[in-house]
């Protein structure tokens, strides 16, 4: 395709590696549309007036590079939508007792469904975003999605939930990129957000700590429970159990012989399972609502590489498909903080073949049709 | 790039230069440059242009010469005839009334807010019709209490709608409540006869009417003393200090003779282009309502509601197929609120929030008409189509 006659819709933060994936595809002459979700934040919360993702600051400097880029740059009122769909799931997941991961949920059904087809809906032929990931045919025909070149950026975790659909109307410029080369381009490209530091929380909260985010939207999640331990004996009293998260040993505030940590999460019976440090270890999880990128159900299980947070890496494991849209895991060695609601990615090598939202551990208890036969994806 | 054409529908917000006030305007950037102010021969060429182009705005304005100050913009305008009225009456050591209505410019409305806020100032908004204009026996009633200015708008920014000045002015009058007009949308399209119309002060502004950005008018009845705004030399009779813009003066000057000289010719011309936008969108687009008065409006002016498109996907679609427009809802950080105006036109928040405008000019054509209706009716479907995609 020719790409002066090939329109992409490049949605821009204002952020470098956004506004590095605009130049990069203007510079290869591709028609470029700037667009940019007007996403909501909780302005009734002090200090948190603007969604970190969308401030007037950032939205100037979007701007500011799109005129420099020479494409044209729309804002877009996402608010109504995003409210409706990833708050309220960080709202509901929080009060069912897991610790979710609203960004993967962002992905599914806002940036690459609401914000795809608004492109779409532009006769775009593409959407891009500034991603550290890459899309790659596949020779039996499809699409893959490969973790970024530069392996301290790779993003391809919040990207699992994409799909055939998506891939083929994606790109990620900057995902062939290290990260240094990112900086020097928009260094070049005269981009002075180069040096901005990139935040960690939750976009729609401000300046607020989750807690107090939940403290005022659900005030029931607030509830003081017991603290029990795994054989039942109450230890004391917690304030709330959004307040906690598996593995954290800190702020318990409860004295044992040794060192305790939180286990799980029953929302139940408002209850706060804690334990030594030994129990906490799992070497199996299951997944669920989980996404095979390629669209099909792998035959058998397989071994693979599986990242169960963002931020961890890659386990040796052993993957099971399961009935309904579930899977299991089995990993070589026990993992410490397995936590319900965060992500369980599949991959191997390079290449990203899905994931899944981590279920309680009361879901493990499945019984299990032996699938041995070891199944290879291959680019 | 795929979008090739590119259709301007958006006279309202602003106008081209006419090549003939450019041409009108060229000698006061380097021929003649003196200070109008200063004694010299340059100085006194610059003088000379000033004067006569405030004859010339004069004679369409049917009053002296000496009421016309000119200033840097139609904003400028409306702040020097309100703050200075609201000045004056505490001048004189009377409460400071403002009476206006809920669908000004904000150039007035949030000049009336801050007297309101600083100087304590009481304010009052008459209501408006369906149709956006100022209902006469409740200004009648606002006047009777008292006044330091009564500021209206002439015709609509939003809507296109025409207040009848005439009988609101003489209301004002009759209540001994000075009485300004809001003409910057009118300018070009209206008469400006101040005595026909009856009111002490009116705001134009160049850019309006096919003459510059950056110059503006506010005629201001002889003996009506306002305090200056802008204070520093003895410019405009002490009116407004600062020394004159010479060349966008001329220019102001110029594009406003123009206009009137030709005004039969292109307001038939604005009026046929937009009954003709009008009744395609109408006809094409379900639901669609044309907002403000169905005649008695602005020529080039047609504004509409389109329930359910919200504007800034609609504009950027428009955009991204070439053609200008605009709306009072849409804001370009993708925040988009009810207008003001449509709220107090009395249509419900989530519909004024779906405002369009669309106004025609001096190059409009039909071809374009028919190419932006086409485009209006496949993004509105677009449009459509993706929220019945997320109706959850």
């Amino acid at each position: 395709m020719n790409a002066g006659e090939t329109r992409v819709v490049v949605a821009m933060s204002g952020g470098v590696d956004s506004s590095v994936a605009a130049a990069l595809l203007a510079r290869e002459g591709y028609d470029v549309v700037g667009m940019m979700m007007r996403l909501w934040s909780d302005e009734a919360l002090g200090g948190a007036e603007h969604n970190r993702c969308c401030t007037p600051d950032q939205m100037r400097i979007a701007r500011s590079v799109a005129d420099k880029l020479g494409i044209p740059f729309y804002a877009l009122d996402s608010k109504g939508v995003f409210r409706d769909i990833v708050v309220e799931y960080f709202i509901d997941q929080h009060r069912a007792g897991y610790t979710p991961n609203p960004c993967l949920e962002c992905n599914r059904k806002i940036r690459f469904d609401w914000l795809l087809r608004q492109a779409l809906a532009l006769d775009a032929d593409y959407l891009a975003t500034g991603h550290y990931a890459r899309v790659a045919r596949r020779r039996q025909g499809g699409w893959l999605l490969k973790k970024g070149l530069d392996p301290g950026k790779d993003q391809s975790y919040v990207l699992s939930v994409m799909g055939q659909d998506q891939l083929k109307r994606t790109l990620f410029p900057v995902g062939d990129y290290p990260k240094s080369e990112v900086r020097r381009f928009a260094r070049e490209l005269g981009l002075d957000a180069a040096n901005r530091k990139d935040s960690q929380d939750l976009c729609f909260l401000g300046n607020n700590d989750y807690r107090e985010f939940l403290r005022a939207h659900a005030p029931d999640l607030m509830t003081p429970g017991p603290i029990v331990t795994s054989a039942g004996e109450v230890l004391g009293e917690h304030r709330g159990l959004s307040n906690y998260t598996i593995g954290q040993r800190k702020g318990l505030g409860i004295s044992y012989s040794e060192p305790l940590y939180v286990l799980a999460l029953n929302p139940i019976r408002n209850a706060l399972v804690v334990g030594k440090r030994d129990e906490l270890g799992r070497d199996r999880l299951v997944a669920e609502r989980f996404n095979w990128v390629s669209g099909a159900l792998p035959a058998g299980s397989f071994r693979a590489e599986v990242k169960i947070r963002y931020r961890a890496q890659p386990q040796k494991a052993l993957v099971q498909p399961l009935e309904g849209s579930r899977v299991r895991v089995e990993f070589d060695a026990p993992q410490r903080d397995i936590t319900p609601g965060q992500a369980a990615v599949v991959y191997q090598g390079e290449i990203c073949l899905g994931g899944g939202v981590i279920a309680k551990f009361d879901d493990e208890q499945e019984s299990l049709e032996p699938k041995d036969q070891a199944v290879q994806f291959i680019a | 790039m795929k979008a090739k054409r590119e259709v301007y529908l958006d006279y309202s917000a602003s106008t081209p230069v006419d090549p003939r006030v450019m041409d009108a305007m060229m000698p006061y950037f380097g021929e003649v440059y003196g200070n109008s102010t200063s004694s010299h021969h340059q100085g006194r060429r610059g003088e000379s242009a000033v004067e006569e182009a405030r004859e010339r705005v004069a004679r369409i304005l049917n009053c002296q010469p000496a009421e016309v100050v000119f200033t840097s913009c139609g904003s400028e305008s409306d702040n020097l005839a309100i703050r200075g009225a609201a000045w004056r009456a505490r001048r004189q050591g009377k409460a400071a009334r403002l009476i206006t209505s809920p669908v000004e410019h904000s150039a007035v409305i949030n000049t009336v807010r801050q007297l309101g806020e600083l100087m304590d100032c009481e304010t009052v908004a008459v209501p408006v019709d369906r149709q956006g204009r100022v209902k006469a026996d409740r200004f009648a009633a606002a006047c009777r209490g008292g006044a330091a200015i009564a500021s209206i708008i002439y015709a609509n920014n939003e809507v296109g709608s025409i207040n009848d000045l005439a009988l609101l002015a003489a209301i004002a009058r009759e209540h001994e409540v000075l009485f300004h007009a809001d003409a910057v949308q009118a300018g070009g399209q209206l008469t400006l006869d101040v005595e026909a119309l009856g009111v002490d002060m009116l705001s134009l502004s160049a850019h309006k009417f096919y003459g510059p950005k950056g110059v503006g008018v506010l005629y201001l009845r002889d003996g009506i003393d306002l305090p200056s705004i802008m204070t520093g030399g003895g410019h405009e009779g002490g009116r407004r200090a600062g020394t004159h813009n010479t060349a966008f003066i001329v220019g102001l000057a110029k594009a406003l003779e123009l206009a009137y000289a030709e005004a039969s010719e292109r307001l038939a011309r604005f009026r046929h282009l937009r009954v003709k936008l009008v009744d395609g969108l109408l006809s094409r687009v379900a639901g669609a309502e044309l907002t403000g008065h169905p005649e008695n409006r602005l020529p080039s002016h047609a504004s509409f509601v389109l329930p359910g498109i919200d504007a800034n996907a609609l504009l950027m679609h428009l955009d991204m197929n070439g053609i200008a427009a605009s709306s009072g809802s849409a804001c370009k950080t993708g925040n988009p609120e009810p207008s003001d105006a449509l709220l107090a036109l009395g249509y419900a928040p989530d519909v004024a929030k779906c405002g369009l405008r669309l106004s025609v000019g001096s190059a409009t054509t039909e071809a374009e008409i028919d190419y932006a209706l086409d485009v209006l009716v496949a993004a509105v479907d677009k449009i459509r189509g993706l929220k019945r995609e997320f109706a959850t």
